[in-house]
């Protein structure tokens, strides 16, 4: 009996064993697939982290190539520095230069921040630390609402009761100007101003108030010189985020600037960096259109710009906060 | 707390009241201006829009002919734009933020890929439009279509989606990575099984943000997608569903609203249209903080 189970047996055992190695070897193999669908997938995850930085080199790139030429062939300092932009010259005599867009960038951008600035931030401290907790709610869901409008909502509405508006008050032929758009960029550039300006005084640490409230300080005399003192280089992010949106805005002040290449006047009509290419792309060519590709490229440039500033307050902010 | 203050301010000296109360004054109104202004903003919109809209300006085709005004094609085109960026950008935006916060050990890599998004992030949109147009709608050959329209978008909302993404997956607790590390799975397995699903809400959150940013577009769409009113011939097929969505081109929502406003002076429909935007603005702004509250709550 003995020996037919253990005769038995062993060619069991072999079966048993060769069962063992093919399983390891398929574990071996699986393993292998395993192992090769790792690679595979960090291989795929890294292309999509790079894609962001392959934008970032095309967006360079192609400004960069196609904004030169222009720039080369009006030559650079009629391009930066004559006050004369009119590509569409009946006498075949069209001239290139872009100062009067870059002076109205910079004017409407910066009366943008004299108005919204300073009303975004007393904004932001009575949302942060004086109205009660349900007003506040209720005001920073609609804030948030004006946030989402989409631009030409605001150009609409420009359109329709600045302009007019301006016409009358100031008895012009038309109301098209630098002030209806500097309203208009005040008014969109509010939300990011008070939500961001509403953080950095949200983050204030409370100690700071009470100390000083305890020394006898009134509560607005400790929101302005403790609060706010304390949260400038959060408000500073603001103010320079207001700036980048203010300089990169195009659909609604082209609807309400009138886009004449002017000198810039607060009741002129007036002509920005990106209006001239909103306004001017769709029938473009030749050279005309290389220079609006320079235009670009001199937006580019300021938004990098006001990037890296922004960057350099966030993260000074994060090492106060830290 | 009112009551409180006036009697602190009594005892104080004449500059230091006339400073707190100028102060006070000045606070209550901007926040008085700001509402108001807000006030008078919807209102306006929605009282010289509400009265053109109706069943009809929002389902048919316009037609000089008939004397119709329809948005139809323009919803259409929004529609078709929103889902084939979302397409396109979720994949790469959850990609890469999972690269970011699981995959990446290199931090000279991972600064560069972060400056990459943030500069994406702050860039105007007016760039994305003349990028769009020589890469996309020239040097690939794409010409002016709605899909060109939603590759330019696809650069315009990668940071969105990549940094709600990655600030979910921050959410989610090592110990739920080292659990299932430690039952032997790999890293994908590990993403795909544990750490995708419970980060589920902050690309759901991605998404909404993503939308209302594709809603609220116009230059990009304007010089990518056109500007046409008609509707596109959509094919009965899935293939020509497809090729239709390749070859036509044609205004969205927001470019409508410009066409009627600007080019042909027509307000009524244009308001209409701001109203329809504010609807669905609005809508978003809920979605999102929906969306929002549950990935706070975790």
């Amino acid at each position: 009996m003995k020996l037919p189970v253990g005769k038995a047996e062993r060619p069991g055992g072999t079966a048993a064993e060769n069962k063992a190695a093919g399983q390891a070897r398929t574990i071996d193999g699986r393993r292998r697939l395993k192992d090769l669908m790792e690679q595979f997938m960090k291989a795929v995850f890294l292309v999509c982290g790079l894609v962001a930085v392959g934008f970032v080199l095309v967006i360079s790139l192609y400004l960069i190539i196609s904004g030169i030429p222009a720039i080369h062939q009006v030559g650079f300092f009629e391009f930066f520095f004559s006050s004369d932009w009119d590509p569409a010259n009946k006498s075949g005599n069209p001239s290139y230069g872009i100062l009067p867009m870059i002076l109205t960038s910079i004017y409407g951008t910066a009366g943008a921040m004299v108005i919204g600035v300073p009303i975004g931030f007393l904004m932001a401290v009575f949302l942060s630390k004086i109205a009660n907790r349900k007003v506040a709610a209720v005001i920073r869901e609609v804030v948030d609402l004006l946030a989402g409008i989409p631009s030409v909502v605001y150009g609409l509405v420009g359109m329709m009761v600045l302009v007019p508006g301006i016409r009358v008050l100031f008895g012009l032929p038309a109301g098209d100007s630098l002030l209806a758009a500097v309203i208009v960029l005040a008014v969109m550039i509010l939300p990011s101003i008070i939500s961001v300006s509403e953080t950095a005084l949200d983050a204030v640490p409370r100690e700071y108030e009470e100390a000083s409230l305890a020394l006898g300080a009134t509560e607005l005399e400790t929101y302005f010189r403790v609060s706010a003192p304390a949260a400038k280089s959060g408000i500073a992010a603001a103010v320079v985020l207001g700036v980048g949106r203010a300089i990169g805005e195009a659909m609604a002040i082209l609807m309400v600037a009138g886009n004449v290449a002017n000198m810039p006047g607060l009741l002129k009509s007036v002509k920005f960096l990106t209006t001239a290419i909103a306004g001017e792309m769709s029938y473009a060519g030749g050279l005309h259109r290389q220079a609006l590709f320079s235009i670009g490229l001199v937006l580019f440039l300021f938004i990098m710009l006001i990037n890296a500033v922004l960057n350099m307050f966030l993260k000074k902010n994060d090492k106060e906060g830290g | 707390m009112e009551q409180q203050s006036k009697s602190i301010t009594r005892g104080l000296s004449h500059r230091r009241r006339a400073y707190d109360i100028t102060m006070r004054a000045l606070v209550y109104a901007s926040a008085a201006v700001i509402c108001v202004l807000l006030a008078f903003l919807m209102g306006y919109i929605l009282l010289r829009g509400i009265p053109h809209l109706s069943w009809e300006f929002l389902s048919s085709e316009e037609s000089v002919i008939k004397g119709i005004e329809g948005i139809l094609p323009a919803l259409i085109n929004t529609l078709y734009v929103v889902i084939a960026t979302l397409i396109i950008v979720l994949p790469l935006g959850v990609g890469s933020a999972i690269y970011l916060t699981e995959y990446a050990t290199n931090r000279r890599l991972v600064s560069l890929i972060e400056f990459a998004t943030e500069t994406l992030a702050g860039m105007p949109s007016i760039i994305f439009a003349l990028v769009g147009v020589i890469v996309f709608c020239e040097f690939m050959g794409l010409g002016i279509s709605l899909l060109a329209g939603a590759f330019s978008l696809v650069m315009m909302t990668l940071p969105t989606i990549i940094r709600t993404t990655q600030e979910s997956l921050k959410t989610v607790p090592q110990s739920y990575r080292e659990g299932s590390l430690a039952l032997g799975s790999g890293k994908w397995h590990m993403v795909r099984t544990v750490v995708l699903p419970s980060s589920v809400d902050g690309i759901v959150t991605g998404c909404i943000l993503a939308v209302g940013r594709i809603v609220g577009e116009s230059a990009v769409l304007m010089f990518t997608a056109g500007m046409g009113m008609r509707l596109a011939k959509y094919g009965d097929t899935f293939g020509k569903f497809f090729k239709s969505l390749f070859d036509s081109s044609g205004a969205t929502l927001t470019v409508a609203l410009y066409n009627y406003a600007k080019e042909r002076a027509d307000f009524e429909p244009a308001f209409a249209v701001a109203v329809v935007l504010l609807i669905i603005a609005f809508l978003i702004n809920i979605a999102a903080k929906l969306a929002g509250g549950r990935l706070k709550k975790r």
